[in-house]
């Protein structure tokens, strides 16, 4: 198995949600580390470097997904980000990527609504580890 | 749309495409379509602009004459309405990032699929209408209901994705076969069950009083009475985390005031102060009055608020998250109400907390207490 040795950061501040997606991570073949929030996540960050890594949108912040992707890109260039959010679309306007300058930051390479199916998951995370 | 591009077969393509496709959106009723206009260069381009501004403008910039960054420029100097979607070669991708950077809305390499175009024409459609619907809620002073929809939205999808992520892998037989492998899932789905319910409460109490429909019965009441039936009301949530529940006096208070809005009050500052607590800790409730006030003191030894936080704290979804708190479960309204409420009888809250130490909220209605009711009671 070639995915077995690459590792997947999922932060999230449901603890479901969070539950549920290491469950199907782990069981697609990923070593899984967890954050359940955006601060939590920035203190793994120092320590580690995932191979990939899956954002929620809204935690202590309404835009925390967008701050974590920023500041890992900023570090890890490298890394594939995912972000899932529970509004998608609709929350266009409270985080206004409608402004210049926040469009021009914030960078993730895939968006994801929150209830995709794991298998779905496995195939968007494959493509992005280029496995 | 218009469509600016000097490959007719592009032009055709892109007409094609859309001409069938429709976007929809949750907020609106009917689906977005596409009207499409073309022009070959930008200086046609610019007079259909001028004639007949249209709401999205798919712009290739090599044109014959001037190019299509010069387009873009004509229509943020003149018409900054307008969204511009570019349409570079990949081989281009710089072009692309000034675009964007000097006001295009996003930009599609070329060659694109079908695919491709639809999703970004999709993206552009959603903005322009949110955009369009934020500029006339603001109008209409109702921006602040539309943000509160949102995080609503977002406040009622999160239970179902987790219940609905729990009966899948239930469904699948995904860690067992028999029911009790499932007991953990379970016990979580109804948590999360409950929890919603409890939002929907809150969110009934705060229409309720936002609407101001509700009628209040204004008479004279004994807060010290409410402030006891609150007390039992959470006194089996207090035994089970071990929390002392105190009355300190026990002379009535009377006060000129609605005997539901005054329960909602209570009942939510002392669950509060019994959640956000600690194992073997304590609550207090003190009801008396000043000189100047009716006051009613909710003190507690929990976890406390930090400064940062103590702004945010009155704002409806504001839920304080750290890990204390974090398996305390609320639907981020309770203060709020506590906040809306107080404002109808021109009445104040006030807190003072120290992390680690404790928080204390006290009500203050101002003397003499029968003018108020004056707006909106």
């Amino acid at each position: 198995m070639p995915t077995a040795k690459k590792t997947i950061l999922i932060v999230d501040d449901d603890i479901d949600y969070l539950y549920q997606l290491r469950f199907h991570v782990e069981k697609m073949g990923f070593e899984v580390v967890t954050a359940e929030s955006q601060r939590e996540a920035e203190q793994l960050l120092s320590t580690m470097k995932p191979d990939l890594a899956i954002l929620d949108l809204m935690m202590e912040n309404e835009d925390s997904g967008f701050i974590l992707s920023y500041k890992i890109k900023r570090k890890y260039p490298e890394i594939p980000i995912i972000i899932a959010t529970a509004v998608a679309a609709e929350t266009g306007m409270s985080f206004g990527i409608s402004s210049e300058q926040e469009r021009k930051w914030i960078k993730a390479d895939l968006y994801l609504e929150k209830g995709i199916r794991p298998d779905q998951l496995h195939r968007e995370i494959i493509k992005l580890l280029k496995l | 749309m218009l469509v600016v591009d000097d490959e007719p077969g592009i032009r055709s393509g892109v007409e094609r495409i859309l001409r069938n496709f429709t976007v929809s959106y949750p907020f609106l009723e009917d689906e977005i379509g596409f009207n499409i206009v073309e022009a070959e260069t930008g200086e046609a381009a610019i007079e259909i602009i001028q004639k007949q501004p249209p709401a999205i403008v798919l712009l290739d910039n090599k044109l014959p004459g001037i190019q299509g960054i010069e387009v873009l420029e004509y229509i943020n100097a003149n018409q900054p309405n307008i969204l511009v979607m570019m349409i570079t070669s990949y081989a281009s991708l710089e072009l692309a990032v000034k675009a964007t950077n000097i006001g295009a809305y996003d930009f599609v390499p070329k060659p694109f699929t079908p695919q491709e175009l639809k999703a970004s024409m999709e993206n552009i459609a959603k903005h322009f209408f949110l955009r369009q619907m934020t500029r006339k809620l603001h109008k209409e002073g109702k921006q602040v209901r539309f943000q509160f929809l949102t995080v609503l939205s977002h406040e009622l999808k999160s239970p179902l994705n987790a219940i609905e992520g729990y009966l899948r892998m239930m469904q699948e037989k995904q860690t067992g076969d028999k029911i009790d492998d499932y007991a953990e899932p379970i016990e979580r789905s109804l948590s999360r069950i409950q929890a919603m319910r409890n939002l929907i409460m809150d969110l009934l109490d705060l229409t309720h009083i936002e609407s101001g429909k509700r009628r209040r019965d204004l008479r004279e009441i004994d807060l010290v009475l409410v402030a006891k039936s609150a007390l039992d009301t959470m006194t089996p949530m207090a035994v089970q985390r071990d929390i002392t529940l105190e009355l300190v006096n026990d002379e009535p208070q009377p006060i000129f005031a609605d005997s539901d809005d005054m329960e909602i009050l209570l009942n939510n500052l002392i669950s509060n102060a019994v959640k956000y607590n600690v194992k073997g800790g304590w609550v207090k409730c003190e009801a008396g009055h000043t000189e100047s006030h009716i006051y009613c003191k909710v003190s507690d030894s929990g976890i406390g608020i930090n400064e940062e936080d103590l702004s945010k704290l009155f704002q409806e979804f504001t839920r304080i998250k750290n890990p204390q708190s974090k398996n305390v479960s609320g639907s981020g309204l309770g203060l709020s109400i506590v906040k809306k409420i107080m404002e109808l009888y021109s009445a104040e809250v006030k807190v003072e907390s120290k992390p680690g130490e404790g928080s204390t909220f006290t009500l203050l209605f101002p003397l003499p207490n029968s003018i108020i009711a004056n707006e909106g009671i």
